[in-house]
């Protein structure tokens, strides 16, 4: 799965299989505010019945303490750096000093002999990266060729991390260095420093990394990727007003607050690895790809996860470093990334687009045209045009997105990758549009805009916030100018057909649910204690939930807000067919047959006379084993069509036209994600989503150096991420979208959740009070004056 | 206290650990240096670099523990006596993820020798619930959900509680000033603050004066 690259063409929607016996069902369809409709849909024939709507549910819908709250507030939760192993040794990875060139030599002997040291390992292969076609290019070598400051080379292990600290300085490593590039404008032009001498192509991983193969590449130059549809000449000809723009954002880093890291102990029966992973089986994966095991021998545990945000799937070059480190020295070895490695291992890639759009008068689209330049360092998949493509309807399309190779950290998923760029530009474009058009940016997006979803959330807007107050551009008197802006998402329902659980009831009426899929703090345990719970009749808080271990049934890795979508329907059928059949296995010892049994606030019940209700543990005590159990797998899809979501979000804001500043203050936000499980959670993760997005347009940003080709800022106080201070009032409104795809209906909010939008709300909220649009973030209070005119800027990009 | 090995550090190591600057614990620790100097430069002998044992006051016990003088409370608390809910994000004082209190005053563990914890009340997020009894502030997060991956969560914890303490009714702003080096990536910020608000004016509607704040309340 990509979801960089994600395209309603490109969209992974299970197909069916024919052969099945089925039956048909009517489920709930649409959305409240619009009046529910009926959908008929064929099903398999063991699927659960139909749930109703959510105001119709015990658990489902309602807001839900988080599963694992009070682990979390008292800090019991133990995340991997936390693990703690028998003889466990720390390790700490050794990188790259220079941003390009071969390594001649690797002294190893000093950090051996350090009193505590236990193991070193020299890396012989890099992970995560761009790989050359023709990997012969590279000349011989004994390492791999060093491509950007901070790339692994060694990992040293010792009792204790002070020790492999001191032991990692201790590596000497000789270098021949290459002349480097680091900018991506300059990393363009035909006579800069090849980051690769041929053509290179990054595979694309469980999390949507990497990016197109078979393009071409001229240079540095990796693409175009290009889409098409319709005739953009016809539709620019077609067109009664044009627009054309250009825009440009920066790198922004995961800056997750645990770092990548793994505990590994490696046994010969059995390798047990804990990960700070967003994906189990991809971890699990990749170390049998790489050590060459069998998936059996491999157990991957992530209990707790202290953040991803799209950069944590498979073994890493920290995995494979931590495995080989392990089994040198015959114990468990802990690696973890230090925070200035945890900011170059992975990042969002910069842009550099133009768009153009043609409309007609009354604001039908007739072309759009979006070229982009990205760079991913030394990855790919820098493409931004998920936006254009996908939010409105326009018949003529033409994309072509680049990759713009540097000697810098690789990029990687990023919540909704390529999503927050294009939306940047696309959003911006669209208001531009209404701009000429002299219409307002709500009632212009009323006309090109076929999701019922944001139809909804518009009118919310309208409804709840000081839109219809909004002043005319740049029309405040004074130095502080104030404005309003909104600006679309959209994303894609995607499904991973590997997401399987198993749900136990025993005879005292525990109940137990058990998948390999992880809880990154999105609140997965929370939504499947709700669903197990709604089964049968208890309360959440009681179902035991048991996740993030490949000892369970397989879950699915998350990214692209997959996982709500993915294993919540497997998680109902398994706990209705565990309960189908403890209703068979008690109902001779009740006097009655099992289709006469149901689960009733709480209770069970004789379907034919209410009067006879047992509490579940009476009715377990009757089981004739100790224990019964039903696995489930994910269904397909109940249908082919293929689903988008999305929201609209409104931001309020004054711009300080002296200083520069900008102070955000207010966000309103109207979401979809399907049927919502758990609100609480739900708005938890918006809340997130909009923050993120805020500090993304205001103050991220990596910077490096041309002189070293070094990031500057590769800590958390000069990469500025937005703190307590900055939090504007937050305002969000959840809205209900029954789709009749699963015995769920769930969907996951991660990606539509503000972040991609929040950038061009503030861009259009800020054009509004200042009347100059801002094409570059982040909206610095240097980039602000230039942007103003007041001050001149170096263009850097 | 008798019976706590006198400790010294040598001022090179001193200066070692504390390289990087970071406003209030960096004074936190200066002062506690400076508490001992006048003794040490009479004729308490130099110890370190090498591990010795020292004897840290946690959570209302006593524990013996061999560090070397560099090691940081935070390495301390997490490594070797297993306190891992005091998290480690930046290690250089600019997250506020490792937030303990020493003397009930909140400090940055990352930012402070563990040498210069010796004779101090030190309370850290383990301390400040009771088996399964949470503080009111823990309570009040895992109410307003205001916690996602739960990296941060233990150390905004820390703070608000620590804010309740010496200010019983304080306001969004107040709230917001307290936790303004917390850093959270996952946005929660705005159910941090609910939280705490929730806590203070529980406390104000139900006339309660003190928190239980850990043991040593």
């Amino acid at each position: 799965m990509a979801p960089e690259t994600a395209t309603l063409e490109g969209q992974q929607v299970a197909a069916t299989p024919a052969k099945q016996p089925t039956r048909t069902d009517n489920f709930v369809f649409g959305i409240p505010q619009d009046g529910l409709q009926t959908k008929q849909r064929e099903v398999p024939l063991d699927e659960p019945p139909p749930l109703p709507p959510n105001s119709e549910l015990t658990y489902i819908g309602k807001p839900t303490q988080r599963y694992d709250g009070p682990a979390k507030a008292t800090g019991k939760g133990k995340y991997t750096a936390d693990v703690q192993l028998p003889g466990m040794l720390y390790a700490r990875m050794v990188d790259a000093t220079i941003p390009h060139g071969h390594i001649m030599s690797i002294d190893t002997s000093a950090a051996e002999k350090l009193p505590g040291v236990r193991a070193v390992y020299v890396i012989e292969h890099v992970y995560g990266v761009a790989e050359l076609r023709n990997p012969k290019l590279d000349g011989p070598s004994r390492y791999p060729t060093i491509r950007y400051a901070g790339q692994p080379i060694a990992g040293v292990a010792a009792t204790t991390q002070q020790i492999a600290d001191d032991a990692a300085k201790l590596v000497k490593v000789r270098y021949d260095a290459k002349p480097f590039v680091v900018d991506r404008t300059e990393a363009r032009a035909t006579d800069a420093p090849a980051v690769f001498p041929g053509p290179a192509d990054e595979a694309g991983s469980a999390g949507g990394g990497g990016g197109p193969a078979d393009v071409p590449q001229k240079g540095n130059v990796h693409g175009p990727e290009r889409r098409k549809r319709g005739d953009t000449a016809k539709g620019f000809a077609e067109a009664d007003v044009l627009v054309e723009s250009e825009y440009f954002t920066q790198v922004q880093t995961h800056s997750a607050l645990e770092t990548h890291g793994f505990v590994v102990d490696w046994k010969p029966d059995e390798v047990t690895v804990y990960a700070s992973t967003q994906g189990t089986s991809s971890v699990r994966s990749e170390f049998a790809d790489v050590f060459k095991l069998p998936k059996s021998k491999i157990r991957v545990i992530t209990e707790y996860m202290g953040g991803g945000f799209g950069a944590k799937f498979g073994a890493g070059n920290e995995g494979v470093v931590a495995a080989n480190l392990s089994r040198k020295a015959n114990a468990p070895v802990k690696l973890m990334l230090d925070r200035r490695q945890e900011h170059i291992v992975s990042n969002r890639p910069d842009s550099h687009q133009m768009l153009k759009i043609g409309a007609k008068s009354d604001g039908t689209l007739t072309a759009i045209q979006l070229t982009s330049y990205g760079t991913a360092g030394v990855g790919t998949g820098a493409g931004t045009a998920g936006p254009a493509t996908n939010m409105y309807k326009c018949p003529n399309l033409l994309t072509d997105e680049y990759d713009v190779f540097t000697n810098a950290g690789p990029g990687a998923a990023f919540r909704a990758p390529g999503h927050p760029q294009g939306c940047f530009a696309f959003e911006q474009t669209i208001d531009e549009l209404a701009v000429k058009l002299n219409m307002d940016p709500l009632a212009l997006r009323e006309k090109i805009d076929e999701s019922p979803a944001r139809k909804v959330e518009r009118q919310l807007i309208l409804e709840r916030t000081n839109w219809r107050n909004r002043k005319s551009a740049g029309s405040d008197p004074g130095p502080i100018k104030h404005g309003m802006g909104i600006a679309q998402s959209v994303w894609y329902r995607f499904v991973n057909m590997d997401s399987s659980c198993e749900v136990r009831v025993l005879r005292d009426g525990s109940v137990e649910l058990m998948s390999a899929v992880q809880d990154l703090g999105g609140g997965t345990k929370t939504i499947l204690a709700q669903i197990v719970g709604e089964e049968f009749g208890m309360a959440p808080a009681n179902v035991v939930i048991r996740i993030g271990d490949t000892r369970y049934p397989i879950g699915p890795d998350s990214g692209g807000s997959v996982t709500a979508g993915s294993i919540t329907p497997a998680v109902r059928d398994a706990a209705y067919q565990a309960k189908g059949k403890l209703f068979a296995a008690v109902a001779p010892a009740l006097g009655t047959t099992a289709d006469n049994l149901a689960t009733q606030n709480g209770r069970v019940v004789f379907k034919n006379d209410p009067s006879k209700s047992y509490s579940l543990r009476q009715v377990t005590a009757k089981l004739p084993t100790d224990e019964i159990s039903a696995r489930a797998t994910r269904v397909a899809e109940y249908s082919k069509d293929r689903l988008t979501y999305g929201g609209v979000d409104f931001v309020e804001l004054a711009v300080d036209t002296e200083t520069g500043r900008i102070h955000v203050e207010k966000v309103f936000g109207a979401h979809d994600c399907g049927r919502p499980i758990n609100p609480t959670g739900v708005i938890s993760q918006i809340n997130g989503g909009m923050l993120q997005g805020i500090s993304y347009a205001l103050f991220e940003q990596r910077i490096m150096d041309d002189k070293s080709g070094y990031m500057l800022n590769a800590n958390l106080e000069n990469y500025k991420i937005l703190g307590a201070r900055e939090v504007p009032e937050i305002e969000v409104a959840l809205i209900e979208n029954y789709i009749a795809m699963s015995s769920t209906d769930a969907a996951g909010i991660g990606e539509s959740a503000g972040i991609i939008t929040l950038a061009a709300a503030i861009g259009n909220a800020f054009y509004n009070a200042t009347g100059v649009r801002m094409r570059r973030i982040p909206m610095t209070p240097a980039n602000v004056l230039a942007g103003l005119g007041k001050v001149q800027r170096e263009v850097m990009a | 206290m008798a019976d706590a090995p006198k400790i010294e550090v040598s001022r090179r190591g001193f200066l070692k650990g504390a390289g990087v600057t970071a406003a209030s614990t960096v004074i936190e620790s200066a002062k506690a240096f400076g508490r001992e100097a006048n003794s040490a430069l009479q004729s308490v002998p130099t110890v370190g670099p090498g591990p010795l044992p020292i004897k840290l006051h946690i959570n209302g016990e006593e524990h013996i523990v061999t560090v070397e003088p560099r090691y940081t409370l935070a390495e301390t608390l997490r490594d070797n006596l297993g306190l891992t809910g005091t998290k480690v994000v930046c290690d250089r004082g600019s997250c506020s993820a490792c937030t303990v209190w020493i003397d009930k005053v909140p400090a940055l563990a990352c930012m402070t020798l563990s040498v210069d914890a010796v004779g101090r009340e030190i309370t850290t997020i383990e301390g400040l619930s009771h088996g399964d009894t949470m503080h009111p502030v823990q309570a009040a997060f895992v109410k307003h959900d205001a916690m996602q991956c739960g990296f941060c969560t233990p150390g905004m914890v820390m703070s608000c509680a620590a804010l309740l303490e010496r200010n019983p009714n304080p306001s969004l702003a107040d709230v917001k000033h307290a936790v303004s080096g917390n850093l959270c990536r996952c946005g929660t910020y705005p159910k941090v603050f609910a939280a705490t608000l929730d806590v203070a004016q529980h406390r104000v509607a139900s006339g309660l004066v003190t928190l239980s704040a850990g043991r040593e309340a």
